[in-house]
C-alpha cells in the first residue's frame, strides 16, 4: 500500500497531456471582472496570457494561477482556473510547494517589482537556484501603485516619489542581470504595448522545463505615466527586440544573440535603459527540482525495494527496540 | 563472562538509580546514556533521561543523565546516585548533583576530588588510560565513554549479551575494527575490579505491556507520528533544537514517495509548505521560537484562507537568540495569541516522548478535519530527552493520505457558511465550470474578495466557530490523584513527569492534590471550570517569567478565560527542567506543609542497607 503521493513526471511539452474535452476558451477563462485603473498595463498582460492559455490548451482544472500582493498580484482573481492570492513577497516559495507536490499541475506565478525585487527578493533568487517547473509573470510598473506612489526596486534614480519627493536615492535593480546571476534557466523581457510579443515569450516561458521568467514592463498610468515611453514607437522610442542565433552559417547570424550563452545574455542585461526585449537566456540542461527530487524518490524507492508504509514504518521502530 | 557472574545473595537490591555522566560535548556521553536507557527498555524496564549540549560546536561541557530501574519512572531524578566525571571541572560542577552516599566515579588520570568529602564513596579509575591500554594503537582514548558503559554494568549488574548486542548494533555500518575496539573498551571497563560498587536493580514492578518497548527521543517521535499520520510533504529551515525532526523527515519521507524541501529562510518554509497543502498534501514546518516569529504573517494567511498546515514549534529560551539550547515553556502566547488580526488556530502539547507519536497524529487528524494550522509546541526537553514505551500499533494506527481530486458537485463553495471548508485540490473537476480560489483577502462563501462589513462578520465568525465546535468534542483532560481537595498542580509539556511525581510524594505527605496535564491549550478541553472549582488552590507550574503581574503564560490565560482567583503561578527560568523537590517546596509552602522531605530520598539509594 505504497502512497506515493507524488505523481509520475509528464512528459514534455506538456500542452500534449490536456486535449480531450472542450477546447479551452477566453470565454472558459474569464472570471471576475479585472480591478485594475482604465489604461493600466496588466490589462493587456491578462488579454496576453488568456491567449498563452487557448494556445497551451491545458485542462482547465489542472491550471494553477497565484499572486502575491500588489496590483498586477490580483490577475488570478481574474483567471478561471484554480488559484488565489498568497502574502506579499512569497508566492515564489507557495507556488514551490505546489509543483513540487503536484507535478501533474501547470503552476504560475503573479506579481509586481515590489513583490518579486523588494519583499521577495530572496525568494527569487533561491527560487531560480533550485529550478522548480514553474513559470513567474513579473508586471513591472517601476512604482509602488496599489499604495499610492512610493519608491519601488525598480524606479529609476531620481524618480519623484512620496517616499522620495527628491528623487529616488538607490540605485534601481536590474531585473535580467539579477534573474540571469541568480541561475533562473529561462529569461525574458516583454511590454505591455507588445501583445504578441508577451504571447511569444509567455508561451515560450510556459513551455520551459524548469523555471522561466518573464518581466513585462506594463505602466502604471496612474503614479509612473510615461516611464516606458522609450521603448513605445509611438510615443517616439525605440522597440529593440532580440534576434535569436539561427545558426545558419550566415555572416548575420554572427551578430545574433545565443540564449544559452550566460555571458552574452549578461552583457545583453548590461545595455543601457530602455535596453532589449525577447529572451535574454534558456538553460534547457540544468534539470528541475522535480526532476531531481522524482529521482531522489525513485531511487530511495528502489533501495527500499518499494516496501510498503506499513513495512518501512514497522522496521524503523523495530530498530527501537 | 555471563550476566549474573556478579550477582550474588548480597549484592543490594536497589529500586532504580540515576546516574550522571558529566563530561565535554565529544566524549560521547550521550553515546552511553543512549545505550542504558535502549538497554532498560529492551528489559522492560523504565527509564527516562536528560541531557544538556552547549551551544558550541564543539567542545563545552555536556552531561547526561539517566534514571532506570522498576516501577514508573517520571523524572530523570532530581540528584544522582552516581556521578560519572570525566574531568576536574565535570567534577567539581556536578559534585553537588549527587546525593548523600552516592558514588562518585572518576577519570583519575584528570580528576582530583576533594580529599576532604566523606559524604560520598569516592573512587577512581584511570578511564582514559586504561581505555588506551585495552584498545592499544593509535585509537587514543577515543573508546573511554564504552569503557565506562563496561563500569556500570558490571557494577548494576546489566544485561551483557543485550549490550554488546546494542553495541555491535550501533556500529554496525561501521568497519569491524570500530565493533572490535568498542567491545575491547566494554571488557575492560567490565573487567575493573571494585567488587565494593556491585548493585542490583529489582525487577520491573510495572505488568509488561502486549507490546514491546522502544526507546527514542521526541524529535524522533515527532516525526515518525507524522509519518504514521500520513503526512508525506514539508518545508523547513533549520534551527535547534528543531532540526532533527527536518533532518529525520528528510531522509525518511523520500521512502515513502514524499518530501522535504529545506528552504532559503523560515518564511519560505511555512510558504512551501502552505503551498504543499495547497495541492492536496498535508504538510508539515516547523522551527523553534525564533522561526516560529517569522511564519506568523503566513500562519495569518492559513487561517483566513483555511489551509490545514501542522508547525513544530521545540521552543528553547527565548526571546531572541535567547538561550538556544535551553528549556523554556515562554512560546505559548505567540503560539496561540502572535499573530496580526484575530486568527484562531489550534494548539497541542505533548507530556511525553509517547505522547509527542499520538499527539503528531492527532494534530494531523484535526488539520485536515477543520481546515486548520495546528501547532505542536514540543521543549528542548521532551525534544532530546531518551524514554521508553510501548511500541505503537500501526496497523492500527497508519493513515494513508493523497490529494482528494474527486469532481466537485455544481453547489461547490471554497467558503461556505454552513460547514467547515474543506478545499477542493487542483486537478478537481468543477461541475459548475467555475474555478474556485483561497485567498488571504476577506472573502465571500465563492473565495471573491470581499470588503462587506455584514460578510467579514460571517466569516469571523466562521472561522472561530470551527475551533470551538473542535472544542467542544475534545477528551476531558486526565485528572490524576486527587479529584478534589486542597491543591490542583496543573502543567504543559516536558513538566508532566516532575508534576506527577511531586503529587505522589505531596499525597504521601497527607495532603490532597490532584495533577492535571493540560495537552490541549488552544483550544482548551471542556470541563475544567468544574474541575478547577473543586480545588482551594490551583498551582500553574511553567518554565517561564512569572510576567509583570506575577503570572505564567498559561496561568495568564487560564485566569483569563476562568476568572477563578484560585488559579495562582509557579514559575522559573534556570533553563532548566522542574526538580520534583522545587515543585513539592512551593506547594508546602502554600499550604503550610511542615515536612516537606516526606518521601524524597535523603539518601542514595547506594547507601541504604542490604535488601535480600
Amino acid at each position: 500500500m505504497s502512497s506515493s503521493t507524488v505523481s509520475p513526471a509528464p512528459s514534455l511539452p506538456p500542452e500534449a497531456s490536456a486535449k480531450a474535452g472542450a477546447p479551452l476558451t477566453k470565454k472558459a477563462l474569464t472570471s471576475d471582472h479585472p480591478t485594475w485603473c482604465p489604461g493600466c498595463g496588466d490589462f493587456a498582460v491578462l488579454a496576453s496570457f488568456y491567449k498563452v492559455l487557448e494556445k497551451l490548451q491545458y485542462k482547465q482544472e489542472n491550471i494553477v494561477c497565484f499572486g502575491g500582493i500588489g496590483c498586477s498580484s490580483r490577475l488570478p482573481y481574474f483567471v478561471n482556473t484554480y488559484g488565489g492570492h498568497y502574502i506579499h513577497g512569497r508566492v515564489l516559495p507557495f507556488t514551490v510547494g505546489i509543483t513540487l507536490g503536484r507535478d501533474d499541475l501547470h503552476v504560475f506565478a503573479f506579481g509586481g517589482d515590489g513583490d518579486g525585487f523588494s519583499i521577495g527578493g530572496n525568494h527569487l533568487v533561491h527560487t531560480a537556484r533550485k529550478n522548480p517547473r514553474m513559470t513567474y509573470v513579473i508586471m513591472d510598473n517601476s512604482v509602488y501603485g496599489l499604495t499610492k506612489k512610493q519608491t519601488s526596486p525598480t524606479s529609476p534614480l531620481g524618480f519623484k516619489s512620496k517616499t522620495d519627493p527628491w528623487g529616488a536615492l538607490d540605485q534601481p535593480i536590474n531585473p535580467m542581470r539579477t534573474l540571469i546571476n541568480s541561475g533562473a534557466t529561462f529569461v525574458a523581457r516583454s511590454h505591455a504595448t507588445q501583445v504578441n510579443h508577451m504571447v511569444e515569450m509567455m508561451h515560450k516561458a510556459a513551455l520551459h522545463d524548469g523555471f522561466s521568467v518573464v518581466e513585462i514592463l506594463s505602466e502604471c498610468v496612474e503614479f509612473n505615466d510615461g516611464a516606458f515611453d522609450s521603448s513605445i514607437p509611438r510615443k517616439g522610442g525605440t522597440w529593440s527586440t532580440i534576434e535569436l542565433k539561427k545558426n545558419d552559417g550566415s555572416p548575420e547570424d554572427a551578430a545574433r544573440h545565443d540564449p544559452t550563452d550566460e555571458l552574452a545574455a549578461f552583457k545583453l542585461a548590461l545595455e543601457p535603459w530602455p535596453g532589449k526585449f525577447g529572451l535574454f537566456y534558456e538553460n534547457k540542461t540544468r534539470p528541475t527540482k522535480n526532476a531531481v527530487e522524482q529521482k531522489l524518490i525513485a531511487n530511495t524507492r528502489e533501495k527500499t525495494k518499494n516496501a510498503s508504509d506499513l513495512e518501512l514504518l514497522s522496521k524503523t521502530f523495530a530498530r527501537m527496540r | 563472562m555471563s550476566a549474573s557472574a556478579s550477582s550474588s545473595a548480597n549484592t543490594p537490591s536497589i529500586p532504580d538509580v540515576v546516574i550522571r555522566l558529566a563530561g565535554n560535548s565529544q566524549d560521547g556521553i550521550q553515546a552511553i546514556g543512549g545505550f542504558l536507557a535502549r538497554l532498560a527498555g529492551r528489559s522492560d524496564q523504565e527509564v527516562m533521561t536528560y541531557m544538556t549540549i552547549p551551544s558550541t560546536i564543539s567542545g563545552g561541557p555536556s552531561i547526561f543523565q539517566v534514571r532506570m530501574g522498576s516501577g514508573e519512572i517520571l523524572s530523570a531524578g532530581d540528584r544522582a546516585d552516581v556521578l560519572v566525571a570525566f574531568y576536574q571541572h565535570s567534577y567539581e560542577n556536578h559534585r553537588a548533583s549527587l546525593r548523600p552516599g552516592g558514588v562518585l566515579l572518576y577519570d583519575s588520570d584528570h580528576v582530583t576530588p576533594n580529599p576532604d568529602d566523606k559524604e560520598i564513596t569516592a573512587v577512581g579509575i584511570p578511564m582514559t588510560s586504561a581505555t588506551v591500554e585495552a584498545v592499544g594503537g593509535s585509537s587514543k582514548e577515543k573508546g573511554k565513554n564504552i569503557y565506562v558503559l563496561g563500569l556500570l554494568t558490571r557494577m548494576f549488574d546489566l544485561d551483557v549479551p543485550k549490550l554488546t548486542q546494542l553495541i555491535k548494533e550501533r556500529f554496525g555500518g561501521k568497519s569491524e575494527d570500530i565493533i572490535r575496539n568498542a567491545l575491547l573498551a566494554f571488557d575492560a571497563g567490565y573487567a575493573y575490579p571494585a567488587e565494593q560498587l556491585r548493585y542490583r536493580l529489582e525487577k520491573s514492578t510495572v505488568a509488561p505491556g502486549g507490546r514491546p518497548q522502544v526507546t527514542t527521543d521526541g524529535n524522533t517521535a515527532l516525526a515518525y507520528g507524522l509519518i504514521a499520520a500520513g503526512v508525506r510533504h514539508g518545508a523547513a529551515y533549520p534551527i535547534t533544537p528543531w532540526s532533527s525532526i527536518m533532518e529525520t523527515l528528510r531522509t525518511e519521507l523520500p521512502k515513502y514517495g514524499g518530501l522535504f524541501v529545506q528552504c532559503e529562510d523560515e518564511i519560505a518554509a511555512i510558504s512551501t509548505a502552505l503551498g504543499f497543502s495547497y495541492g492536496g498534501n498535508l504538510a508539515i514546518t516547523g522551527s523553534s521560537g525564533p522561526g516560529l516569529s517569522l511564519k506568523m504573517e503566513a500562519l495569518g494567511w492559513a487561517t483566513m484562507a483555511e489551509m490545514p498546515l501542522i508547525v513544530i514549534n521545540v521552543q528553547r529560551g527565548g526571546p531572541s537568540t535567547g538561550m538556544p539550547t535551553n528549556i523554556e515553556q515562554s512560546d505559548l502566547m505567540q503560539a496561540i495569541y502572535g499573530s496580526h488580526g484575530d486568527a484562531p488556530r489550534v494548539v497541542l502539547a505533548p507530556k511525553n516522548v509517547e505522547d509527542c507519536f499520538y499527539l503528531a497524529m492527532e494534530a494531523a487528524r484535526i488539520a485536515r478535519e477543520y481546515s486548520t494550522p495546528v501547532i505542536i509546541l514540543s521543549d528542548q526537553a521532551i525534544a532530546t530527552r531518551i524514554e521508553a514505551f510501548d511500541e505503537p500499533d500501526l496497523p492500527k494506527l497508519m493513515v494513508n493520505l493523497k490529494p482528494d481530486t474527486r469532481p466537485r458537485d455544481a453547489d461547490y463553495k471554497s467558503y461556505p457558511l454552513d460547514r467547515i471548508t474543506h478545499h477542493a485540490p487542483p486537478g478537481s473537476l468543477m461541475a459548475s465550470g467555475k474555478y474556485p480560489t483561497v485567498t488571504g483577502l476577506e472573502h465571500d462563501e465563492l473565495g471573491h474578495p470581499s470588503a462587506s462589513p455584514a460578510m467579514h462578520m460571517k466569516m469571523m465568525a466562521k472561522r472561530r466557530e470551527k475551533i470551538q465546535a473542535l472544542a467542544a468534542i475534545l477528551p476531558a483532560p486526565e485528572l490524576a490523584g486527587d479529584q478534589s481537595g486542597e491543591v490542583l498542580l496543573i502543567g504543559w509539556g516536558c513538566t508532566y513527569g516532575p508534576l506527577r511525581e511531586a503529587m505522589g510524594r505531596l499525597r504521601a505527605a497527607g495532603a490532597k492534590v490532584g495533577h492535571l496535564q493540560m495537552r490541549h491549550l488552544n483550544p482548551f478541553s471542556p470541563g475544567l471550570a468544574q474541575t478547577f472549582n473543586r480545588y482551594k488552590h490551583i498551582l500553574v507550574v511553567e518554565i517561564n517569567d512569572q510576567g509583570l503581574y506575577g503570572y505564567g503564560q498559561l496561568a495568564t490565560l487560564l485566569r483569563a478565560t476562568f476568572c477563578n482567583p484560585a488559579i495562582e503561578s509557579i514559575t522559573k527560568t534556570d533553563g532548566l527542567t522542574y526538580k520534583v523537590s522545587e515543585i513539592v517546596e512551593h506547594v508546602a509552602k502554600k499550604i503550610g506543609l511542615a515536612d516537606t522531605s516526606i518521601g524524597m530520598r535523603k539518601q542514595s539509594v547506594l547507601a541504604m542497607p542490604v535488601r535480600n
